[in-house]
């Protein structure tokens, strides 16, 4: 049996948050794109949070929004909550976190699917893939179908040997009682790839007509929200708000009573689950002093009464669930319509990949998200825009796409898995960015949108409108800094007003402006610009001015970090070869094949000296090399 | 890390009447001209030029240092790079105080063999030098993390460690606060980052100030050398500085002052003082010389007793013992050579037999046992002898200033109303610096921090 059920250039494996960017971005790129998934009315699902952004998630859609991604002008669609968190903090870390109606989100990405040229979506069990000469060249679905292509990109999620975990309860299942994807887990072991076990949970839906919301603090979206997309202007989507309650003594109480039918401590579970996300008995046995937790409840969309219960994620049985439920102020009578869970899953160990997310062992083979190991649709997307680019770019015979850590998040995200792997599901903070005050949400375009444009994911109409924001502002920048202005009693009173102490001088208005207390917003009154300038423009003028001080000291931190990653490393090299270097480094240099010397210097165990030695051994090599001709 | 400018100490630390810091990169020049008050302007000057000067502080233009600058620029250098090389007077506090002024500015110590690994690198070395390249800076590097390691163990360590973990409970909390902006942590305030930041800058000063290892990491252990007139004093200083620089007579009352030398033994750097004979004296001369002595005693850290075994214990003799008892002394029975004419039971009595050396200065012997002995007090055993320990005292240094002025610069800031994630930003720089120090590599700790200190997940 089998049939060759059609040839293509790139062919994607699961149509989550990862495989529907990797789909698009290859499809628009020009390469005829096959985008297979177990079920057609999964695409693009949530199947937990109804939420995306966040501190560095939403940087990160920002980030495949600049690049010509499909995220951001997704979830600005169908947001049905928007609120900018951390305001009160510096511009870096402000983050822009939406509520989606998760239906909406999947019905609008699948039809955007639909409708993009050189792109095929289609429902099928892929179980194994087709590796020719060692490179893979197609997949095989369980009905037979046989799918030629130049490369291939698995984003399975947690589909791969998923088993659903609840209390004393255990079945083979992908996420939401989908079929699990278990023949490719073994095709991918027969192929040599080295898998982990790794676990992820959700928390139990309630029914909305049985909360009483006057136990809980309301959280109201913002009221001039602001968007994910450069490209929308605005929105008339309606806000629906979050609630906000808080687990009792009661709660621990029935938790602790029933810890021992927790399979979390019955050891039921063998996956290692993300600390940054422990079920609420974890959190109760590890941080036992904490009186109360905060439960958020979320809205999974304008047309279910379904919600989400943010803090509450549990593998424990259903009944020890609803108990816990309705120890709850606000969710006494609650009805549950649907079960948390823990879901174990095999994850791909990511250090056998190349930066472009290519496999080192299978090439034509790319993975991108929950499948290298990291958690979250954002991470997922992240990667899946980069693996469909480099996808195409491979069959089309052009070098990959890299994002280096001072350039996006998605670049620290890449580059902290390939490089260092992953011991549980990899979440991104911010705090994991060395270059935070350069990777801000508010200038991803500046950062991004040039490569975007340039390898075609960028429309001309939009290049050409960001091309003018961009001189907008270095315009604007450069009058700030050649306009004087003299102590008259317009600025004096401004100053006071503000609480700033007053002028004795003339001074530029970009002194002026780096004064903590003055804002653009008090300038402009007194020096407008001869330009239109849009409120984006103004931010970032404004940005870019208060922070130079900080922002040069991290550019100067970048151009060393590009010195590094410039000197790249031929993949020939063979560093058993290599005198001097310590042995533990020259097993993981082998196993790792950095691309350049700055990625060998983030791999632990590679010391300073090792690397001076390397560098030596390389100037060796290339005089060798070119002595030869 | 490619292309900074790097700087170490070209000499043998403490030998030799002149010391060399070389200097090297792209920025050399510039920032040895911002260090150093001449005629002439470095950065105007021809290559291949020798220029009289002083170092000074770049702040205050306080002259610090007499020196001669030699400027080589690029390529006509070791390492193909602008180079500079300071010479300055030699022993021990004069290079030091160049170093240390050097490494507060642009300037990163160079690593083990980097000199030689950027002549190699920007074609100056031939390539069949490549292997020979690479076993320099492995065989460096080794001798260096070794002594290193050694150096920082102990309280020094222990007290950084602290400091570290202050600061990075801080960090943890920043950071909950910027990536969980919605969760029920206490927000934290500017006057919280700034009083963890004072306390932490307080300790870094009191360690620069009063720590033992800090005074010897500034001007190395205090060792005076005491003794009756004429029982070999001045030898011993010479042999161990194996150079004249006492006036050596068999006249007793010679060394009218205190001589000082400064010398490393076992990679320790001591600076040896050579008091006047301590007696009872009616010479008015000989007497200033012997009071001088007897402060230069009570600064000491370490007392080296002269006796002569040639003869009796004299009552002077037993006069000092009991003054030094209960310091840190070691015994030097003197001129072995002659017959022994001294009673030894007494001396046994008072001080640990492995404290008391048998030497003869004149014929060179037990020398050895003298510096094993000094080295034996301070690190109890000795740690292997090489000349990059005093190096990385100073990088040490460079160090726990710069983790005070990104402190400074953290607590500076949260008087502005800088917000938090850019506070953050110092004080992250801070843990760094610390963290080089000791040896300890950046890592997830920060990371790990959060998710133990605090309860997190959706």
């Amino acid at each position: 049996m089998g049939y060759l059920a059609g040839e293509y250039d790139v062919i994607v494996i699961g149509a989550g948050h990862a495989g529907v960017e990797a789909a698009l971005a290859s499809a628009r790129m020009g390469c005829e794109t096959l985008l297979l998934t177990i079920n057609l009315d999964m695409v693009a699902f949530m199947p937990c949070n109804p939420s995306i952004g966040g501190p560095a998630k939403g940087h990160v859609v920002r980030e495949i929004d600049a690049l010509g991604g499909e995220m951001g002008r997704n979830i600005d669609k169908t947001f049905i909550q928007m609120r900018m968190l951390n305001t009160g903090k510096g511009p870096a870390v402000h983050a822009l976190r939406a509520q989606a109606d998760k239906f909406l989100y999947q019905h609008e990405m699948k039809k955007t699917i639909e409708e993009t040229a050189h792109l095929t979506l289609r429902q099928g069990m892929v179980e194994e893939l087709i590796v020719e000469d060692g490179k893979c060249v197609g997949a095989v679905t369980k009905t037979g179908a046989q799918y030629r292509a130049k490369a291939v990109v698995l984003t399975t999620g947690t589909y791969l040997r998923g088993k659903i975990i609840m209390g004393e309860l255990m079945y083979e299942s992908g996420p939401n009682n989908q079929q699990p994807s278990v023949r490719l887990s073994e095709s991918l072991r027969e192929l040599g790839l080295q898998l982990v076990r790794f676990k992820t949970g959700t928390p139990p839906r309630v029914h909305k007509d049985t909360i009483d919301f006057s136990k809980t603090e309301i959280q109201p979206g913002d009221e001039n929200p602001k968007f994910f997309s450069f490209e929308t202007i605005s929105s008339s989507n309606e806000q629906l708000p979050c609630w906000l309650t808080y687990t009792s003594s009661a709660t621990h109480q029935v938790i602790n009573d029933n810890l021992h039918r927790a399979p979390m401590f019955s050891g039921a579970i063998e996956g290692t689950g993300p600390r940054y996300c422990p079920s609420i008995e974890d959190k109760i046995v590890r941080f036992s002093d904490k009186p109360k937790h905060q439960i958020f409840l979320e809205p999974e969309g304008k047309n279910t009464s379904e919600y989400y219960v943010q803090g509450l994620s549990t593998s424990m049985p259903e009944d020890v669930q609803l108990q816990i439920l309705r120890s709850i102020p606000g969710l006494e009578k609650v009805d549950m319509m649907r079960t948390g869970y823990a879901i174990e899953y095999d994850a791909v160990v990511p250090t056998q990949l190349y930066p472009s997310l290519e496999t080192k062992l299978v090439p034509g083979l790319f993975t991108a998200g929950q499948i290298n190991g990291t958690s979250g649709y954002e991470e997922a997307a992240g990667q899946g825009i980069m693996a469909g680019i480099n996808a195409a770019r491979k069959v089309q015979g052009k070098e990959a796409v890299v994002l280096d850590r001072s350039q996006g998040y998605i670049g620290v995200l890449i580059d902290d898995l390939v490089t260092k792997g992953t011991s549980e599901p990899y979440r991104l903070l911010t705090s994991r960015a060395e270059y935070r005050l350069l990777l801000r949400h508010d200038n991803a375009d500046l950062r991004l949108t040039p490569i975007g444009h340039e390898i075609g994911l960028i429309t001309e109409e939009r290049y050409v409108k960001f091309m003018h924001k961009k001189e907008m502002v270095e315009l604007e920048i450069e009058r700030l800094r050649t306009t004087k202005i003299r102590p008259d009693e317009q600025v004096q009173a401004m100053l006071a007003s503000v609480g700033s102490a007053p002028l004795t001088n003339g001074v530029d208005i970009l002194t002026l402006l780096r004064r903590p207390e003055v804002t653009y917003a008090h300038i402009e009154p007194i020096s407008p610009s001869s330009h239109e300038l849009s409120q984006e423009m103004k931010e970032q003028v404004e940005i870019q001015i208060k922070y130079s001080g900080y922002i040069e000291k991290q550019l100067l931190q970048v151009e060393r970090l590009q010195k590094m990653e410039k000197k790249k490393i031929p993949d020939d090299i063979d560093y058993t070869d290599i005198h001097g270097i310590a042995t533990e480094a020259k097993q993981k240099l082998n196993k790792i094949r950095p691309i350049s010397i700055g990625q060998a210097s983030r791999i632990s165990g590679v010391t300073p000296a090792d690397i001076s030695i390397l560098l030596v051994y390389l100037e060796h090599y290339n005089r060798v090399t070119a002595s030869r001709g | 890390m490619i292309n900074d400018t790097i700087a170490a100490i070209a000499t043998a630390v403490g030998e030799g009447s002149v010391a060399i810091v070389r200097v090297s990169g792209p920025e050399s020049v510039a920032i040895v001209e911002s260090i150093f008050a001449a005629k002439n302007k470095l950065t105007q000057v021809d290559s291949h030029t020798v220029h009289y000067g002083y170092i000074v502080n770049p702040n205050t233009r306080e002259k610090m240092e007499e020196v001669l600058v030699t400027v080589m620029r690029a390529p006509r250098s070791f390492t193909m790079e602008d180079v500079v090389e300071i010479s300055t007077h030699g022993g021990v506090i004069a290079v030091k105080r160049v170093m240390d002024i050097l490494l507060q500015q642009n300037v990163r110590l160079a690593e083990p063999g980097e000199f030689t690994k950027r002549a190699f690198l920007n074609g100056r070395i031939d390539l069949s030098q490549a292997e020979a390249v690479i076993d320099l800076i492995r065989s460096k590097s080794e001798r260096a993390f070794s002594s290193a390691f050694k150096q920082v163990q102990g309280n020094l360590s222990k007290e950084i460690e602290a400091q570290r973990y202050t600061l990075l409970e801080t960090m943890a909390h920043i950071e909950v606060n910027i990536d969980y902006p919605e969760h029920d942590v206490e927000s934290l305030t500017s006057a919280f980052i700034r009083e963890k930041c004072s306390q932490v800058m307080e300790s870094i000063e009191k360690l620069l100030r009063t720590a033992n290892e800090g005074k010897i990491l500034r001007e190395g252990i205090v060792t005076a050398i005491v003794g009756r007139p004429n029982v070999g004093k001045s030898s011993l200083l010479n042999a161990l500085a194996k150079e004249s620089k006492a006036i050596v007579t068999d006249i007793p009352g010679t060394t009218r002052d205190v001589i000082e030398e400064f010398i490393t033994i076992n990679g320790i750097p001591l600076k040896l003082l050579d008091t006047a004979g301590i007696r009872e004296t009616a010479d008015v001369v000989e007497q200033i010389g012997v009071e001088r002595s007897k402060s230069a005693l009570e600064d000491a850290d370490l007392v080296v007793l002269v006796l002569n075994q040639n003869e009796p214990l004299h009552a002077d003799d037993l006069q000092l013992m009991e003054q030094i008892k209960s310091r840190q002394v070691i015994v030097v029975l003197n001129k072995m050579d002659l017959p022994r004419q001294l009673e030894l039971r007494q001396i046994e009595e008072m001080f640990e037999s492995d404290r008391i050396v048998k030497m003869s200065v004149k014929e060179q012997e037990g020398l050895d046992a003298l510096e094993a002995a000094i080295a034996g007090i301070f690190f109890s055993g000795g740690i292997e002898s090489n000349d990059l320990t005093y190096v990385s005292n100073v990088r040490h240094i460079a160090l726990l200033k710069k983790a005070i002025v990104s402190l400074q610069d953290a607590i500076g800031a949260t008087e502005e109303h800088i917000p938090i994630d850019l506070i953050q930003i110092d004080v992250r720089a801070a843990w760094e610096q610390l963290g080089e120090i000791i040896g300890d590599a950046v890592g997830d700790s920060l990371i790990d921090q959060i998710f133990s200190q605090f309860c997190l997940g959706k």
